[in-house]
């Protein structure tokens, strides 16, 4: 590592509170318009699928499918059966560490 | 974070904490908080791993509290990347709580220096679970969804970078699946009405293209553009309207 941890501390901490009190800052008790709205509401389900993606489907900036995709898919069918995330969780490490001692 | 208000008597009753529904936010959030302790474990248990001291990772959890920019910025300089690159993930990975912050704004009541320190609150579980389906957000059942969560994201991180050493190679326990997991487990809770599946279908399909050309963290900031979909169609926005 060739940085100073402490700089990579400081610096993610600050970035990370001004990007979560821009909008309460300046937008306090006012409504937005409907179509910010709408577009707003459907950002989570946007970022969220993404995350999933980029943390099963990639390493180092290449397409790749690792053992803890498989492991994630099946904490996956956990939660939509109804489980709990911390099954889910424990299940997706689980199978994931399940399959690299086989491997 | 989870700054527990007893600020009280400001003379506004709407910055008055609500008791239940804190405690409410407190139980909801207690399955996440759980998962939270195996999620920080293992950043503690990297972060050492790739070179921090505990003190390091622990501050880190304790100042940032902010899963995917702390995964993101730490794989990117234990990869041996500069701290720019580093900041501009975590600042790509924390995007999402723009939009967020925004629609929480209306929910939050006194002046902007306490909204502002109350929209530190904002973490993915908690944002989600306290939407009123109406465009409008409980903010004391967001606090204690949020206290909890950052207790054991503090507690896990000790736990894992301490625990370091002991544990070895943590690819062999499977860690790095669980951070995937977490989010679809939050993506499942989004589309439980049916609404955004084909936004979500679309963010996947624009991220998965953009991972071999774009630097990390632009996948996932690049699949905000499927939301432009919702132009299209009128948010359930008046009865929030007609409550007030």
């Amino acid at each position: 590592m060739r940085i100073d941890p402490w700089a990579l501390i400081v610096a993610v901490a600050v970035v990370t509170a001004a990007i979560k009190a821009a909008g309460p800052v300046a937008l306090g008790g006012r409504a937005l318009p409907p179509p910010a709205a709408g577009v707003l509401a459907l950002l989570a389900p946007a970022l969220l699928a993404a995350l999933v993606v980029t943390g099963v489907a990639s390493r180092d900036g290449e397409w790749h499918l690792g053992t803890e995709a498989a492991g994630v898919a099946a904490g996956g069918l956990v939660a939509w059966r109804g489980g709990t995330i911390l099954v889910a969780v424990v299940v997706a490490a689980g199978t994931t560490a399940g399959l690299r001692a086989l491997t | 974070m989870g700054r527990v208000p007893r600020l009280r008597a400001t003379g506004d009753p709407r910055t008055e904490i609500d008791r239940p529904a804190f405690r409410r936010g407190l139980r909801a959030g207690t399955p996440f908080a759980l998962a939270n302790l195996l999620l920080s474990a293992s950043f503690g248990a990297l972060a050492v791993g790739g070179g921090f001291t505990a003190p390091q990772a622990v501050a880190m959890s304790a100042v940032v509290f902010a899963g995917s920019a702390q995964f993101a910025s730490l794989s990117i300089v234990t990869a041996g990347g500069g701290l720019g690159a580093a900041v501009v993930a975590a600042a790509f990975m924390n995007s999402r709580f723009l939009p967020m912050g925004i629609v929480l704004a209306p929910s939050l009541p006194g002046g902007p220096l306490r909204r502002g320190l109350e929209g530190q609150a904002v973490v993915d579980a908690s944002w989600a679970m306290a939407a009123r389906g109406d465009g409008s957000f409980d903010r004391s059942f967001l606090l204690g969804a949020t206290a909890i969560q950052y207790l054991t994201w503090f507690v896990g991180t000790l736990a894992g970078a301490l625990g370091a050493g002991v544990l070895g190679d943590t690819d062999r326990l499977g860690l790095d699946a669980i951070y995937p997991t977490f989010f679809l487990v939050l993506l499942l809770h989004e589309l439980r009405g049916g609404r955004g599946r084909g936004v979500a279908a679309a963010g996947a399909l624009i991220a998965l293209l953009l991972i071999p050309v774009a630097p990390p963290g632009v996948p996932v900031l690049a699949a905000g553009v499927a939301a432009l979909a919702g132009l299209r169609r009128r948010p359930a926005a008046s009865a929030a309207e007609d409550e007030r």
